[in-house]
């Protein structure tokens, strides 16, 4: 009786009600871009468009302009300007990626060594803060997650062909660009939305264990679409729960919950490989 | 050079001139002639990196041309096999996904349809591998991989097929087949382009056959082609000719010092 009003006593709080809800769709929006960050090999941008983000936050709450609108911008730009510059096959995308964003992270600790007063929200904006969500923050994470989940359906095939064969889906007549520039103002916008709760350092975290897992546990990539959103949304929920009774940062508990089950499924998948294998080797 | 066509009213399906690629400073493509027509079966030959995929992509619009033109004809439906070296085994699909995500015009629920199912079905069928359907792409052998990549190009019912390699990493017998169900596919009507390292198994076969080396150094029929000199030419290494029933076998330098105990 005891244990269960335990469970139950932080849900007495508006703000983390608020706080496990965008969380957990979150959760569910991260593991579903995921998907497609982790096998066109993206892991490293969403890493970079969080710093760049971060930067345009910072911007932000020293210009006391609203979040949304002035780190929205300002991922915006940095995505394109990513876009541009990788573009220039001699650079690479991962260096035009470390010089976008490490510049904009840098300004933003600029900022706020420059106008400490700030560094309250800043200090939020890097590794996530529970405290401050409030009831726009679960409206600004539901529609994204909404327009996510419309672009996956929708888009189905043309992600799908333009991440597997891009050569081929380009002949094919998919507008492979378009395709590559939605995904990226889709992980700019889960950025943006997430970031106040998970933080800039680990939410590129949340763009990939959770798609890893997934993968590990099946070779399909529609059920690939079903298993990492739901990875993603577990983790999230029940990290939320630990995080309040471990007296830890809710991003931090989130992702060694996500570290934990992708070396359980780590773990078991390489065991079923073994087995499979020696099966075969006595054939 | 340009190469001496069957004299043919129709324009080409496949018109490159002048044409030439690069990546980054250095050329990998100058000043190439090529005319594909319609019913054609070519071949081209060429050392390791002497541009064949390169030209196929310059071909196909995804790799971007530095001077020249390529025309191709309005309306054309190209279906691409590319060098299976190139295509990422372990991405999660199976072999029903990868051919119906040609399809990208769906209903708004992307369900592979009851249709959709028995168009793949009938395509592999007509490969051979119709039992695969349902598996991912890494648990097949070599030459099923090829055939579903032959397949994917097949299902948006192409006009040309251009294929990269196609008995690349494959034994003998599943050579022969594809290379049997390629010519069935020729007397069908379907025109196609293929690049292949197989002087012997392969290129001898085709009715006309290109030798590439950045540029095109010979074009036509393999006994036209395929002589000492052009080859020379094409791969820096002096290799010699014989004639066998009729068709022309190349032997590199490494393999004339075991000629006595063959054929
Ligand atoms: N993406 C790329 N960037 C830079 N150079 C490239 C790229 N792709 C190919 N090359 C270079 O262009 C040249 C031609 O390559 P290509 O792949 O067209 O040759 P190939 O004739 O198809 O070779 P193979 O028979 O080995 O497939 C090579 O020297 C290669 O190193
Ligand atoms: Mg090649």
């Amino acid at each position: 009786m005891i244990l269960a009003l335990d469970i139950f006593e932080p849900y007495g709080f508006q703000f983390f009600r608020n706080g496990l809800v965008v969380a957990t769709i979150a959760g569910a929006l991260c593991g579903l871009l995921g998907v497609f960050v982790i096998l066109r090999g993206m892991s490293y941008i969403g890493h970079g468009l969080s710093h760049a983000v971060f930067g345009g936050a910072a911007a932000s709450a020293v210009m006391k302009v609203n979040y949304f609108l002035g780190a929205g911008i300002w991922g915006i730009v940095s995505g394109l300007l990513i876009a541009r510059v990788a573009r220039r096959r001699v650079i690479g995308a991962d260096a035009a990626i470390g010089v976008v964003t490490t510049a904009s992270f840098a300004l933003g600790l600029a900022l706020m060594n420059r106008y400490g007063q700030a560094s309250k929200s800043i200090e939020a904006v890097l590794f996530g803060s529970v405290l401050g969500v409030k009831v726009v923050d679960i409206y600004a994470v539901a529609s994204v997650a909404l327009l996510g989940l419309a672009v996956v359906v929708l888009g189905y095939r043309k992600l799908l062909f333009s991440t597997f064969d891009r050569d081929v889906a380009q002949v094919s007549n998919v507008r492979v660009s378009l395709v590559e520039a939605v995904l990226l103002a889709m992980i700019s916008l889960t950025i943006l939305v997430t970031m106040r709760v998970i933080g800039t350092l680990l939410i590129s975290a949340l763009l990939v264990i959770p798609a890893a897992s997934a993968r590990m546990t099946t070779n399909s990539f529609s059920r690939m679409l079903w298993i990492s959103p739901i990875i993603g949304a577990v983790t999230c929920f029940v990290g939320m729960n630990l995080s309040y009774h471990l007296d830890t940062s809710a991003s931090a508990t989130i992702i060694l919950l996500d570290a934990f089950v992708f070396v359980v499924v780590y773990a078991i998948a390489g065991t079923r490989n073994r087995a499979k294998m020696s099966s075969l080797g006595h054939l | 050079m340009r190469q001496s066509i069957l004299s043919d009213n129709e324009s080409p399906l496949i018109a490159c001139e002048h044409v030439s690629c690069t990546y980054g400073n250095s050329p990998v493509l100058h000043d190439v002639y090529l005319n594909i027509n319609r019913r054609e079966f070519v071949g081209i030959v060429g050392p390791s990196g002497s541009g064949k995929t390169t030209l196929l992509k310059a071909i196909i619009g995804s790799q971007p041309v530095a001077h020249g033109s390529i025309t191709v004809q309005p309306e054309l439906t190209i279906g691409y096999v590319p060098q299976i070296e190139t295509v990422d085994w372990y991405f999660p699909v199976t072999v029903e996904e990868v051919i119906v995500m040609t399809r990208t015009k769906t209903k708004w629920w992307p369900r592979i349809t009851i249709q959709e199912r028995t168009a793949v079905r009938e395509v592999l069928e007509k490969l051979g591998i119709a039992d695969v359907a349902q598996r991912h792409i890494r648990e097949l052998s070599g030459g099923q991989q090829q055939r579903v990549f032959l397949a994917r190009a097949m299902f948006c019912q192409p006009d040309i097929l251009v294929l990269d390699e196609p008995t690349a990493g494959v034994d003998v017998r599943t050579r022969h087949e594809i290379l049997h169900l390629l010519a069935d596919l020729h007397a069908e009507g379907l025109t196609i382009l293929l690049t292949t390292h197989d002087l012997n198994g392969l290129a001898a076969h085709l009715p006309r056959l290109v030798c590439f080396n950045k540029t095109i150094l010979a074009d036509g029929s393999p006994r036209e082609v395929l002589t000492s000199k052009v080859l020379e030419a094409t791969y820096g290494a002096p290799m010699e000719v014989l004639e066998h029933g009729g068709m022309p076998i190349v032997i590199d330098h490494g393999r004339v010092a075991m000629r006595g105990e063959g054929k």
